[in-house]
């Protein structure tokens, strides 16, 4: 786990306070909303339920902390919602990819900047996965056997359309001047079954998605889309562990990509609210549950707030217009 | 023989006190969430999921699970009382049950609905016990052109025979494709008919339109017809139970069907909505009296329950086995599953005996429980139809909103409920058939979905629904439910001219 | 759909005829809206208003053979009388403020006015058993929904004002 450094924030509330002295700590009078923009049982879905039963089992909050989805248009329903509350400093929204991918390829008004940014919990990372009967072992055998087959005729699944899954799908093809037939499913976990049953070729699954058949000896991973291997070093399947993957770029297969698990508040949100959040998470993740779900679905837990974190994020939507704009799967409208 | 005394490990600590009373709490839970509409068993597990976090997982799995067995006993109870399904795949129950309830029999349907129910759950059990391994590496053969050919089957299997006029049905069929494109298209993540209006990002909720043109329409109905329901003679006492009982085993084979058909679509996974439409309309074309389906027939109540009962437990099977949800609420158990440490997939059965078998020895004790709690209420479910009118409606009429509005936390969807109930009113009385509107509304979009991922992956040729024997079959059948009519009629033709 | 000629209210024919134009309206609203997404077959299969295009010109067309078969009919039976219908619109028009003012003053206050409403005037009650029904309900509901399933349902200003 790497340290935060970045705990300046309290001290420059402590100044921008100067003027209210004797101001008492914000805290939430009512339930907190705690918004997510995809299905039950998702990624993004099972982070904040996960976060709900940690907050309630350790007593974190005095009022209730509510999941609600808000799934509608690829999530913009969720960000709507939260971009028409503003000044309800109850609500709290965790984001994912679809923070940037819903509004450039759907044109619905709406831009992260529109929201008060509150911290980044971790990083979801993406591996290139494929069945475990193929007789490639590396990227390169694979990368071979991709160049040798007829264009289109490999299938890549993944979940949703011009969302993360494709944009990586489109990299790739750009990586190794090839093409795929992009075949969106509805969520991770079908994904990776349907490439157990060969009814897809490769998948560029999350860990947590695809564990489960690696551990049965169903699929192989090949490579991580990550700049240094990922951090847990236990083993898994076959002696191997979440370490042992390379990462795409040492194996020649030039693409990076990490999904944000963020938390965004209400806009007009004040720095007392912010903080209040901010406090609330540092509580979350040093619990022993949280540990333990980061290791399950090998997250990086890499933890950012304020500038930094308004920053990381910028600069994701500069790359994810860039990425989505060489695709074409911007709106029209756009 | 290890199947055998895994489970009886198993029983031993379902029957723990601790797990018992957890399974109650969860049937009673389960029943409550099943009962108000929109408060689905999705929704209703994904709430109490938290709650279960300082359980250790096999107890919490009981309990859960226990609240998916409730919801599915519970979708029945006001489909049947006041034509509004609780749960999307008590619609069908709607269809018969709701008649039964009105000519003074709601305990007859409700028994009926009961004890069919926990006969298709226990069915699928069984089969789970005996046969998991097998049948979970049948799902993997279900590619997005062998998904699109169960759909099409579900859906040929529903429509074709119907006594309304032909073009009033396809109108009926059509406004619910229509209604269920709208939204964002999942292949090219393109919002489309949705002419900026954020309100329908969601698309039309399927519930919603249900909550609208049958509970709602049906209030308007009353209305029309003065301030009644009919239902007020109904006999309440549990002798009612086991009279019904004395019947039900002479619809053998359509709850055998039944079973067959709920597991098949559990498994594969097209889930308990598709099965219990499905189920329905092939009673109606096999069953003696099939032609009275539709006013009040207990066999018309039996179908849909015994498959949606038999999916909803199967579904947990590709769960369990693959990680694959079968079902929304399998979907959010999943995520449970994830959250307590426990990976589903092949390993599970291998490394978490404890639990796998903890959880099915609590289906078949879970479900059990289940039949007793409802049964025993079933003389005061139906003595809410004593209600008079004029309190009960507007009780309905906000449980009916209440419903709405927690599908998707939208005050707008509450609107939309209102306007589904007049158009349900206006098309009933016009005679459109509404059960086609409904069930296109469910199938739609999946449908739709995955006929174009299967074009996706044969570049555009068609030729992808007969490229195996699997699919081959499953849309030959199809076809020949879509003709059946015109099939049985040749035949019969064929035999009178032989003869 | 206004009554010609018969006196105790629509006939059943104009119903007929207006509900087949309406759901040609809803048809052809449908078609544009596929227009709009494209409905031809593209590189990857058919395109987003490829599936809705077909199913709104399917629409319309039979909606043009259902309100054929509406004109030719000469049947003059009544669709309802005046007095059922004045009957269904007195639960729709309430029902409507209900949905409608949701919004703004909140689920619960609207509840309980709109079943006291209806028991009041259309059932003829007490005012003792009204206010217990009217009260009881909402109450139950903010039980169990808010409390205890932990689903918050649309508040008004009187919540927020009671700080619940």
């Amino acid at each position: 786990m790497k340290p935060f450094i970045h705990v300046a924030l309290a001290t420059a509330t402590a100044l921008c306070a100067g003027g209210i002295e004797a101001r008492a700590a914000w805290e939430p009078v009512r339930p907190v909303e705690f918004i997510v923009p995809a299905g039950t049982g998702g990624g993004a879905d099972q982070m904040a339920r996960t976060i709900q039963g940690i907050v309630t089992k350790h007593n974190l909050m005095k009022q209730p902390l509510v999941v609600i989805n808000k799934a509608g248009g690829a999530g913009g329903e969720g960000f709507l919602d939260v971009k028409a509350s503003s000044g309800n400093p109850h609500k709290i929204v965790i984001t994912l990819s679809n923070l940037f991918t819903t509004p450039l390829a759907t044109g619905i008004p709406f831009n992260w900047k529109d929201l008060t940014p509150v911290a980044m919990l971790a990083l979801d990372e993406f591996v290139l996965w494929v069945n475990a009967e193929k007789p490639y072992t590396n990227v390169k055998e694979y990368v071979d056997a991709i160049k040798k087959a007829p264009t289109g005729t490999l299938k890549m699944g993944g979940t949703g359309s011009k969302q993360e899954d494709q944009i990586i799908t489109v990299a790739i093809e750009k990586a190794i001047a090839t093409k795929f037939t992009y075949i969106p499913y509805k969520g991770g976990g079908e994904v990776a079954v349907q490439l157990v049953g060969n009814h897809v070729d490769s998948t560029v699954n999350n860990p947590i998605e695809a564990v489960a058949q690696w551990r049965g000896g169903k699929l192989r991973p090949l490579c991580v889309f990550d700049a240094q291997p990922m951090a847990y070093s236990e083993p898994i399947a076959e002696g191997k562990s979440w370490k042992d993957i390379p990462t795409c770029k040492s194996q020649g297969l030039e693409m990076e990509y990490l999904m944000l698990r963020g938390i965004f508040m209400s806009p007009r949100a004040s720095k007392d609210q912010v903080e209040y959040y901010i406090e609330l998470f540092k509580k979350v993740r040093a619990t022993p549950e949280w540990q333990d779900f980061m290791k399950s679905g090998a997250f990086n837990t890499t933890f950012l707030t304020g500038p930094d974190y308004a920053k990381w994020v910028e600069a994701e939507e500069k790359r994810h217009e860039a990425l989505m704009k060489d695709a074409g799967f911007l709106a029209p409208a756009n | 023989m290890e199947e055998l005394a895994n489970l009886f490990h198993g029983f031993a600590v379902a029957l723990q006190p601790y797990n018992m009373m957890l399974m109650l709490v969860g049937i009673m839970l389960g029943v409550i969430i099943g009962v108000l509409p929109g408060l689905g068993g999705a929704n209703g597990v994904a709430i109490l999921l938290p709650l279960t976090f300082s359980m250790p997982p096999t107890s919490a799995i009981i309990m859960l699970s226990c609240i998916y067995w409730g919801a599915l006993f519970g979708g029945a109870i006001t489909s049947i009382l006041f034509n509004i399904p609780g749960e999307p795949w008590s619609v069908a129950t709607t269809f018969d049950g709701y008649p039964m309830a009105q000519q003074g029999k709601p305990g007859e349907a409700l028994t009926a609905a009961f004890t069919s129910s926990f006969v298709g759950a226990l069915f699928a059990v069984v089969m789970i016990t005996l046969v998991a391994p097998l049948v979970a590496g049948f799902a993997l053969r279900f590619g997005p052109a062998e998904k699109f050919a169960v759909y099409f089957l579900a859906f040929c299997s529903f429509v074709g025979l119907s006594k309304e006029p032909p073009f009033k049905t396809i109108a009926a069929m059509m406004i619910g494709f229509a209604l269920a494109a709208v939204g964002l298209d999942s292949i090219t993540g393109q919002l489309r008919l949705t002419f900026g209006v954020t309100e329908l990002l969601n698309g039309f909720d399927f519930l919603i339109a249900v909550i609208g043109l049958f509970g709602i329409g049906e209030i308007l109905l009353t209305m029309e017809e003065g301030l009644s329901f009919r239902g007020g003679q109904a006999r309440i006492n549990l002798r009612v139970v086991l009279q019904t009982w004395k019947e039900l085993p002479a619809y053998w084979i359509t709850s055998l069907r039944s079973c067959l058909i709920g597991c098949w679509m559990g498994i594969t996974p097209a889930g308990a909505t598709p099965a219990s439409f499905m189920s329905y309309g092939i009673a109606k074309r096999l069953a003696k009296r099939g032609g009275n389906f539709g006013n009040g027939e207990i066999e018309g109540v039996i179908a849909p329950e015994t498959a949606a009962h038999a999916a909803g437990t199967s579904a947990l099977l590709p769960m369990l086995s693959l990680g694959v949800p079968g079902s929304p609420t399998a979907a959010v158990l999943l995520g449970g599953l994830l959250i307590w440490g426990l990976q589903p997939g092949p390993m599970l059965f291998v490394e978490q005996k404890e639990f796998v078998w903890g959880l099915i020895a609590s289906m078949y004790l879970g479900n059990l429980a289940g039949l007793l709690v409802v049964l025993t209420c079933v003389p005061i479910f139906a003595a809410i139809l004593r209600v008079p009118f004029s309190i009960i409606a507007p009780l309905i009429l906000v449980l009916c909103a209440i419903g709405a509005y927690s599908v998707h936390n939208s005050t707008f969807d509450v609107m939309l409920m209102l306007v589904f109930g007049v158009l349900g009113y206006l098309l009933k009385k016009c005679n459109y058939p509404l059960a086609p509107l409904v069930l296109a509304i469910v199938l739609g979009d999946k449908a739709e979905e995955a006929f174009r991922q299967s074009l996706l992956g044969s570049q555009g040729s068609l030729g992808v629904f007969f490229s195996n024997g699997l699919v081959s079959s499953i849309m030959v059948l199809g076809l020949v439910a879509l003709f059946w009519s015109a099939i049985a009629e040749g035949y019969s033709r064929l035999r009178t001219a032989v003869a | 759909m206004t009554a010609h000629g018969s006196d105790g209210g629509p006939t059943h024919k104009a119903v007929e005829r207006g509900t087949a134009l309406l759901i040609a309206v809803f048809g052809l609203i449908v078609i544009v809206g596929s227009l709009k997404a494209g409905i031809n077959w593209g590189a990857e299969g058919p395109r987003a208003g490829f599936f809705p295009f077909y199913v709104g010109v399917s629409i319309v067309a039979a909606s043009a053979i259902n309100l054929w078969n509406a004109l030719r009919d000469h049947d003059d039976r009544l669709f309802a009388e005046w007095g059922q219908l004045r009957q269904v619109m007195s639960v729709v028009v309430p029902t409507a403020i209900y949905v409608g003012s949701m919004p703004f003053v909140g689920l619960y206050v609207a509840s309980i006015v709109f079943i006291g409403w209806f028991m009041r005037w259309l059932g003829g009650y007490r005012w003792l058993t009204v206010f217990a029904v009217a009260l009881g309900m909402p109450i139950v509901t903010y039980l169990v929904f808010e409390r205890w399933f932990l689903v918050p349902l649309p508040k008004g200003p009187v919540e927020e004002w009671l700080g619940l």
